[in-house]
């Protein structure tokens, strides 16, 4: 489904990836870690196209993905940091991308979930961070796409919202959809990931499932295994 | 492209600025043909006005607009959308707003005095095709500059100090290079000098078309003799084609490699 062959990137002098290989042919959950600046979002970035890798290759259902853009009606995208028009109105958002991807949406029933309504008409300057990630959270599931892609999903949510959002991505799991997440929330990827791809100075330090890297690691808890792999990469 | 630019010209058009801009304009527009009914006269005071006034707006506008919707460009990136058709339709927008505010805030005050004559209605036609060039070229250059520029302040300051180059500062070195010069034949020189700057050349074509160009001198007389004619005339659209063709063309090319 998803192919990254190769895959650097560099800033100027900074090397943000390098040679990442990473396949994800199952559909499920996989949750990319790593600590700050290791290129998560730089490598989501790259395969939607934002970004343009220094060089390598990477493939959308087989099909090369640079200097294309039809690919991305297949993808959903979920933004790390909810950057929006600030003179735009919740409603006028929905309605421009709606547009824009000409596909069925069920943006009622998010609204509904996620107690948007009384937000439509106010300008998306005037409303607060965690307000903001919710419509962002909309904007990105309202349609329905094979690959769906969270950039910090959890970042600003109450509980409420929170307990709502993992909901929304099992039944979008069990829809058979493939799913990336980046998250500094363990607790959140231990509950949901299938697998880990774990991001360490711009590479594919470990990949498999959360138990694999316990006992890879040795230990009995997700975030020990975490902190161990952060401790013995500085050694 | 034609969702982004009719997107963004129904968000231009709903702001405040276009009517500041608008009236701005019907004010001039009515003042002078009020204070001052020889038309042709208006029409010198009205090129001034257009040619500095509205390529520094647009410079300036076109790089506030691109900086301020930033954060629209990067949700417009994740979209099934070509990419190169988000900055071109954004371009097309700004520009297409403010050429409207120009043709709509002058047009009207010169309907409203009735200006039917053949001769005059040519000549207003040449200042509002000037005006319109100019809010293309400056806009594109704008919107390059901001693409190289991530630093809002830098990308502002290399916006005006480009304006201000090509109204001031090329005019001034232009004429210590004819003064150094002045021993040498300088007119063919100065001819191509003035094709590489927008707001000469199209000052030149306005004031070629008020048959004023006698108090020009000698140069006057040559400039009159080459842009007088259909093939100059046609030389200088293309030039004002290219200050265009040429900074779009580079704004589709730094689009699609930028970084978000």
């Amino acid at each position: 489904m998803i192919d990254f062959k190769n895959i650097s990137k560099k800033f100027g002098k900074l090397q943000v990836l390098e040679q990442v290989d990473l396949t994800v042919d199952k559909p499920g959950i996989y949750a990319i870690l790593g600590p700050n600046g290791s290129g998560k979002t730089t490598l989501i970035k790259c395969l939607l196209g934002m970004t343009i890798p220094t060089s390598g290759h990477i493939f959308v259902d087989g099909q090369q993905t640079k200097g294309k853009w039809k690919f991305r009606s297949q993808i959903s995208y979920l933004p790390q940091i909810a950057n929006f028009p600030k003179n735009m109105t919740a409603n006028e958002l929905l309605r421009l991308i709606k547009n824009l991807r000409n596909q069925p949406s069920n943006e009622h029933s998010l609204i509904e979930v996620f107690g948007l309504r009384p937000y439509l008409d106010k300008k998306m300057g005037t409303l607060s961070g965690g307000t903001k990630q919710k419509v962002n959270l909309v904007l990105a599931l309202m349609t329905d796409n094979p690959i769906v892609i969270l950039d910090e999903p959890t970042s600003g949510l109450d509980p409420l919202a929170l307990i709502e959002l993992k909901k929304l991505i099992k039944i979008e799991k069990t829809k058979g959809k493939t799913i990336l997440i980046t998250s500094h929330i363990m607790s959140l990827v231990e509950e949901l990931s299938d697998e880990i791809v774990f991001l360490l100075e711009g590479k594919i330090h470990f990949r498999g499932t959360v138990d694999a890297l316990k006992s890879t690691t040795q230990t009995k808890n997700f975030d020990e295994a975490i902190a161990q792999i952060l401790k013995t990469s500085h050694v | 492209m034609f969702k982004i630019f009719k997107y963004s010209l129904s968000d231009l058009l709903r702001s405040s600025w276009s009517y500041f801009y608008l009236s701005f304009y019907l004010l001039l527009g009515f003042g002078l043909l009020f204070f001052n009914p020889d038309v042709s006269k208006s029409v010198i005071t009205l090129m001034n006005v257009i040619v500095v006034f509205s390529s520094l707006i647009a410079v300036v506008f076109g790089i506030m607009y691109y900086y301020n919707s930033r954060e629209f460009i990067e949700l417009l990136l994740a979209q099934p959308i070509k990419r190169s058709d988000i900055f071109i339709g954004q371009y097309m927008a700004v520009s297409v707003s403010l050429s409207l505010s120009l043709l709509l805030g002058v047009g009207i005050p010169f309907l409203v005095y009735g200006v039917a004559d053949a001769d005059l209605i040519k000549k207003f036609l040449v200042l509002m095709a000037a005006g319109v060039f100019l809010n293309f070229i400056f806009v594109a250059v704008a919107y390059n500059i901001a693409l190289y520029h991530e630093n809002r302040i830098k990308g502002f300051s290399y916006a005006i100090l480009f304006w201000l180059f090509m109204t001031l500062i090329y005019d001034g070195l232009f004429l210590v290079s004819l003064m150094t010069f002045k021993e040498y034949p300088l007119e063919k020189a100065s001819l191509v000098a003035t094709l590489f700057n927008p707001i000469d050349l199209s000052r030149i074509l306005i004031l070629l078309q008020l048959d004023i160009s006698a108090l020009m001198g000698y140069t006057g007389a040559i400039f009159k003799s080459f842009f007088g004619t259909t093939f100059g005339f046609l030389i200088a659209v293309s030039c004002l084609s290219l200050w265009v063709i040429v900074p779009v063309s580079n704004l589709r090319r730094k689009g699609n490699k930028k970084d978000f």
